[in-house]
């Protein structure tokens, strides 16, 4: 199971401003556990967010990013009231996806 | 001639200010660019992750009496949470006991869910790939004492014990480094690395302290809590192992919590 996402999205001047936090290991897989064996990796791969169906934001990660991720953007022509989604998905193939209305 | 010698004795006191002047300044600008680092990473603190999930644990049924803790009480009525913090540790009378955050929810889990004590003080901090229910409900119940002012009371006797015997605590030296919490927080301007310490016997750097715990820890990707602390200071002295929630424990958070009365809290903060 999954932790969900905190997604803020905010007006800022004429564009939104998007702000997330995401639950997440990012094991990068070079580390080991305390008897010597690797910790095998696990990493968000893929990150895209949508607004009205169309990607505003389309990310490929590695294991260089941070444990629990913040991630911050701009996207232009967002409204309030509008919704933004974001999804993950991650080396083992597992995926989440958040919403957040745009205030 | 006399000039000549004048302008020399000049010159060299200029070096001398000048390099006096730019240690300080070095040592200042570190700990300025740790604050703006710390700043930068404030806007998204992970510790948010750990409070929504916190929230949604006192909401949960759980344990064998399948019940939530919205019933649990944090010294201001049954299900109070906002506020209850920052007047923590206080007397509780269905204890007996005066009791801080952590030792609190240990009751409330077993009195009202139903979870065996030992069980619910077993591993109650967070690892790599280990989330725990302690740390969670720390995050959540702290977040909801946000800005509200510090106002820990020791009008029962047996708060005001606490205070004494935490304040015995914080002044005992012991251990194979003759090492007390006041060898390190006791004096103004003391680093360990790039890290502050601050003075715990000074009012402002007191409440400073106490108010940004508990904290997400950058470099080790959890929430720590209070609880965790002073664990890790007294490991960090060479002491006996503070058992978690044990008297001790309790004791010395309330001498630190009511040092810090007067300041807003503001926690769960952001440390390196």
């Amino acid at each position: 199971m999954t932790d969900p996402m905190k997604i803020r999205a905010t007006m800022s001047g004429d564009k939104v401003e998007v702000k997330v936090l995401m639950s997440h290991e990012m094991e990068t897989g070079q580390r080991k556990d305390s008897k010597g064996a690797a910790i095998p990796a696990h990493f968000i791969q893929q990150v895209t967010a949508t607004h009205n169906g169309k990607v505003v934001l389309s990310a490929q990660w590695g294991p260089a990013v941070s444990k629990n991720p913040f991630l911050s953007f701009k996207f232009a022509g967002g409204k309030p009231g509008e919704k933004v989604s974001i999804t993950w998905t991650d080396n083992k193939g597992e995926k989440r996806t958040d919403e957040a209305t745009i205030s | 001639m006399n000039q000549t010698w004048e302008r020399a004795a000049r010159a060299a006191c200029a070096i001398v200010a000048l390099t006096a002047c730019g240690a300080s300044a070095q040592e200042r600008s570190a700990v300025e660019e740790i604050e703006r680092y710390r700043q930068a990473l404030g806007d998204g603190n992970p510790a948010e992750l750990w409070e929504a999930r916190g929230e949604s644990l006192w909401k949960e049924k759980a344990g064998p009496k399948n019940a939530s803790l919205e019933k649990c009480d944090l010294g201001l009525g049954p299900g109070v949470v906002r506020g209850a913090y920052a007047q923590m540790p206080r007397y509780f009378a269905d204890s007996g006991k005066v009791e801080d955050l952590e030792s609190r929810l240990v009751t409330c889990r077993s009195t009202l869910q139903g979870i065996a004590p030992e069980e619910a003080k077993k591993n109650p901090f967070g690892g790599p790939g280990r989330k725990t229910v302690n740390d969670a409900l720390v995050a959540y119940i702290t977040s909801e004492s946000r800005g509200i002012k510090m106002n820990v009371q020791t009008s029962h006797p047996k708060e005001a014990e606490a205070y004494e015997v935490g304040r015995k605590i914080f002044f005992h030296r012991g251990g194979p480094y003759d090492f007390a919490c006041a060898t390190c927080h006791g004096v103004d301007n003391i680093r360990i690395r790039l890290q502050d310490l601050p003075n715990l016997t000074k009012q402002v750097d007191a409440q400073r302290a106490y108010t940004s715990w508990p904290a997400y820890r950058v470099s080790q990707g959890e929430v720590r809590t209070f609880q965790w602390r002073l664990e890790d200071c007294f490991r960090q002295q060479r002491f006996p192992h503070l058992d978690f929630t044990s008297e001790a424990s309790i004791a010395l958070t309330m001498f630190l919590a009511k040092n810090a009365n007067g300041a807003p809290f503001n926690a769960p903060s952001i440390k390196r």
